[in-house]
């Protein structure tokens, strides 16, 4: 959808938007009432605060809202193109699928753990 | 009857987008309520240090594995299991795993975060996010050819792969998730 915008119809062309057709469904419209969701119950009980940098990150990689931003930008690129690959994600798979027992989603929930769980200790250390 | 109301639904556009957005306010509304927004919390999952990811995950399995599959019984919902392979649940898997310890977030936090006032989850993680789902459909072609249908084993159920009726699953795994539920409760995590 957001490819389209930019680069008008010539990528309807291509083999993946002919499998998953470009149109704003009520996946789309689920993700803007996550934030909005977020945003009231964080408002109502007083936990919203502007950050960039996370507590935890800035005792390990100091303050400098730039390092957190660009490291969250290489995860946040993992994290979009593995949802792809692996076909969901921690809600798709972690919780929609495991829930009806699908040997896809239970592989890719503990794919998602043992990659994630190795990374985190090799940022922090196993010891934290 | 109930199946009349899920065919309308099915062509009702406006419906569905409206069920969507309610689905989301509430979704998002839990994640952050639950705590799972939190930077700290997600790698502290990670780091095996705080298991209140594990709770809202589990807690969520048992309840929706065991109504969707009272629904499927009562022959109410029908199950949507993804197909998946090696190639991409296992290795699709390991990439987002990576991701997932380097943001912080997974997708639907990552957006709950943006609306508890993340930046990094709004600068870094959203637009990642997005140029990740782009690169993917860019180089979908040769992925399909070359990596995503390796190791293939289809939309298989693991009470289909044991060749048991569904029950019999889903009422150990309720059990054993409930009592690691309760044992990580007693131990403090």
């Amino acid at each position: 959808m957001i490819e389209r915008a930019f680069r008008g119809s010539k990528v309807e062309a291509k083999a993946y938007y002919r499998k998953f057709e470009p149109v704003v469904d009520w996946e789309v419209v689920l993700v803007f009432g996550i934030v909005v969701g977020a945003f009231i119950s964080a408002i109502l009980s007083g936990s919203f605060r502007v950050e960039a940098v996370p507590d935890l990150w800035a005792t390990r990689f100091g303050p400098d809202p730039l390092l957190r931003i660009a490291a969250a930008f290489v995860g946040g690129v993992l994290l979009g193109l593995g949802a792809r690959w692996a076909g969901g994600c921690t809600s798709g798979h972690g919780i929609s699928g495991t829930l009806q027992l699908a040997a896809s989603s239970w592989l890719a929930v503990a794919c998602f753990f043992i990659g994630g769980v190795a990374t985190a200790m090799l940022l922090f250390g196993a010891g934290v | 009857m109930v199946d009349l109301a899920i065919e309308d639904l099915r062509s009702n556009h406006r419906a569905q987008l409206a069920i969507g957005l309610f689905i989301g306010i509430g979704f998002g509304f839990l994640l952050q309520k639950g705590g799972v927004t939190r930077y700290e919390v997600i790698v502290g999952q990670l780091l095996l240090a705080d298991f209140t990811v594990f709770k809202v995950m589990a807690s969520a399995v048992i309840v929706g594995m065991v109504g969707v599959h009272l629904l499927k019984s009562l022959g109410l919902a029908s199950l949507h299991p993804k197909s998946g392979s090696l190639g991409s649940s296992a290795l699709g898997g390991l990439i987002f795993g990576v991701g997932f310890g380097l943001l912080g977030y997974c997708p639907g936090t990552a957006a709950g975060a943006v609306g508890q006032g993340s930046i990094d989850a709004l600068l870094g993680g959203v637009s990642g996010i997005l140029l990740g789902a782009g690169i993917f459909a860019w180089r979908y072609p040769s992925l399909e050819e070359r990596v995503l249908r390796r190791g293939e084993f289809g939309d298989k159920t693991i009470p289909k792969i044991l060749g048991v009726n569904p029950w019999m699953v889903v009422i150990p795994t309720a059990l054993i998730l409930l009592g690691l539920l309760f044992w990580i409760e007693e131990t403090g995590f």
